[in-house]
């Protein structure tokens, strides 16, 4: 039980990034490799500024906006330069590397005797049901925030950018500060769960981030289908079900361990599931053909 | 209104395809104008609109709105005076985002997109008597996807989202282009009545010589990256269709 629990919480701590790459993936239709290295980077941040004994609460605001600047960096290389989205991604992401390393110092920091945000909360003698208390609130703030802004004018003009560049331009919007501050907004998501995943493993890993980016496109192609399927159109429920992808996908990748899989194939594993959440519809349409 | 001068545009200048679309243009628009333009493929028709709306910018020669030389502006900036329905049903909405959603946007063409929610029940009303206008019966469907309804209700709602802000210049590109011919002539019609009831300076460009002879109080036609004519409305009115005809014999 234990077990799945643990993949719950790692569900909820990465939604957020979910929620990012649902911006960034299915609202600009650019796959945002930067978040291999924003995620990484927000937990960066959280282990220097616990050291500097800063609260946890205190630093969400550093974590958001050394997100932002990684995300919008890769937008402007995009929009600005005229580079591909996922060669700018790549470049921002191979880059923040070294930023991560050195910003650390080393390649591994634990976060022992710190009052994360987990560990801050004492509802319940039993900590498991702290932590998912704690997780579920925070997601909640976060997903009513997004919620908001999406729904707001600005928001509609966000989605509609992705959606018919023409119309946009012709209504007045810039397209190209659109996909800078969506990357922004996608990336300060990311740099988020980078937080809550390093507070509740209580240690930050230079490496941490290496394949998150499918983890997130996973989650969200979970979500995407079920929200196709359900035919789900407000934009509260459309971002519930995003976060119920994130936690289906650890689920999932739990049942896999539990079976008895060497943790080594972990990523191989994740691959070929999200090749398999991408390729079943189109194979059952080629059938049909 | 909006006056071009000596305007070249040259693509691929250098090079083995280079094409000089325009040559030396030079058109003043008045305001209350609705000015058709007709001409063969190739004749330079659409690129003279798309300098107009900044798609392009010219070889050169100079552009200007209203006294404000926009030569340099992109497309997005000059939206404060533009309005535009597209060859492409497709292109002017949406269709991912609801009625509702697309006229939101509409209504903010000239100004900025502000983090406030301003989908309200009042807008929801005003969008619903515009639509209710068009007589489609579209108008308790605001809630759908722009991208379920037909390529002409989807013209004909790009050009009433046209004017959901104060709008002073309205370019039709081969609007009717892609329609059958009862859209086409409910979108022409809409456009038409728009036109007069707003006092729009307009531009069309158009294939159908029936639909130019029929509209607009001042035609031009466009040749080789020039215009060979231009008939102001008493020419326009006195012109006789066969006329047109023989201009592409």
């Amino acid at each position: 039980m234990e077990f799945y629990i643990t993949a719950i919480m790692l569900g909820l701590c990465l939604s957020s990034m979910s929620l990012g790459i649902f911006i960034s993936m299915k609202i600009f239709n650019i796959p945002d490799i930067t978040t291999d290295g924003s995620y990484t980077l927000g937990a960066v941040i959280t282990a220097i500024l616990f050291t500097a004994h800063w609260p946890a609460m205190v630093m969400i605001p550093v974590v958001l906006i050394a997100g932002a600047i990684a995300g919008s960096l890769t937008a402007i290389i995009h929009t600005r330069l005229k580079i591909d989205a996922l060669l700018a991604g790549i470049l921002v992401m191979t880059g923040l590397y070294s930023v991560n390393l050195i910003a650390l110092g080393r390649s591994n920091v634990p976060l022992l005797n710190v009052s994360t945000l987990f560990s801050s909360i004492k509802l319940f003698t039993n900590q498991t049901y702290n932590d998912i208390m704690a997780a579920l609130v925070f997601i909640g703030i976060i997903t009513s925030i997004v919620t908001y802004i999406l729904k707001t004018d600005f928001g509609i003009a966000m989605r509609a950018t992705g959606d018919s560049a023409t119309m946009t331009r012709a209504l007045g919007i810039n397209n190209n500060k659109m996909k800078i501050i969506g990357l922004a907004i996608a990336n300060s998501l990311t740099a988020l769960s980078g937080y809550l995943v390093a507070q509740y493993q209580n240690f930050t890993d230079i490496n941490m981030g290496i394949g998150i980016v499918i983890t997130g496109l996973g989650s969200v192609l979970i979500g995407d289908a079920l929200i196709k399927w359900l035919n789900i159109r407000s934009i509260l429920w459309q971002l519930i079900v995003i976060l119920c992808g994130s936690i289906i996908f650890q689920l999932v990748l739990a049942v896999t361990i539990s079976l008895g899989v060497d943790p080594n194939w972990l990523k191989l594993i994740t691959a070929v599931f999200v090749l398999l959440i991408v390729s079943i519809p189109r194979l059952k349409f080629n059938l049909r053909q | 209104m909006i006056e071009l001068k000596n305007i070249y545009k040259v693509f691929n200048k250098g090079e083995a395809n280079e094409v000089v679309a325009l040559t030396d243009v030079s058109l003043t628009v008045q305001k209350g104008e609705f000015l058709v333009i007709v001409g063969s493929n190739g004749s330079g028709k659409t690129t003279l609109l798309n300098i107009i709306s900044g798609t392009e910018i010219p070889s050169s020669g100079t552009v200007s709105i209203n006294n404000t030389d926009v030569t340099r502006y992109q497309e997005y900036r000059r939206s404060k005076w533009i309005a535009r329905v597209f060859q492409n049903p497709l292109s002017g909405t949406a269709p991912n985002l609801t009625i509702l959603d697309n006229f939101r946007l509409a209504a903010l063409r000239t100004t900025s997109k502000k983090l406030s929610i301003g989908i309200t029940d009042a807008f929801r009303k005003q969008v619903q008597d515009k639509i209710a206008t068009l007589g489609m019966g579209l108008e308790n469907k605001v809630d759908q996807l722009m991208g379920t309804l037909s390529g002409g209700q989807r013209q004909a709602l790009t050009l009433l989202m046209g004017i959901m802000d104060t709008t002073e210049i309205l370019l039709l590109d081969e609007p009717t282009a892609a329609l059958d011919p009862r859209s086409a002539a409910t979108v022409l019609q809409t456009a038409d009545s728009l036109i007069k009831q707003y006092g729009l300076t307009a531009i069309l460009i158009t294939h159908n010589l029936k639909d130019a002879h029929q509209y607009g109080n001042r035609l031009i036609q466009m040749s080789e990256g020039k215009i060979s004519r231009d008939l102001n409305s008493a020419a326009k009115n006195n012109l006789e269709l066969p006329e047109m005809f023989s201009w592409f014999a």
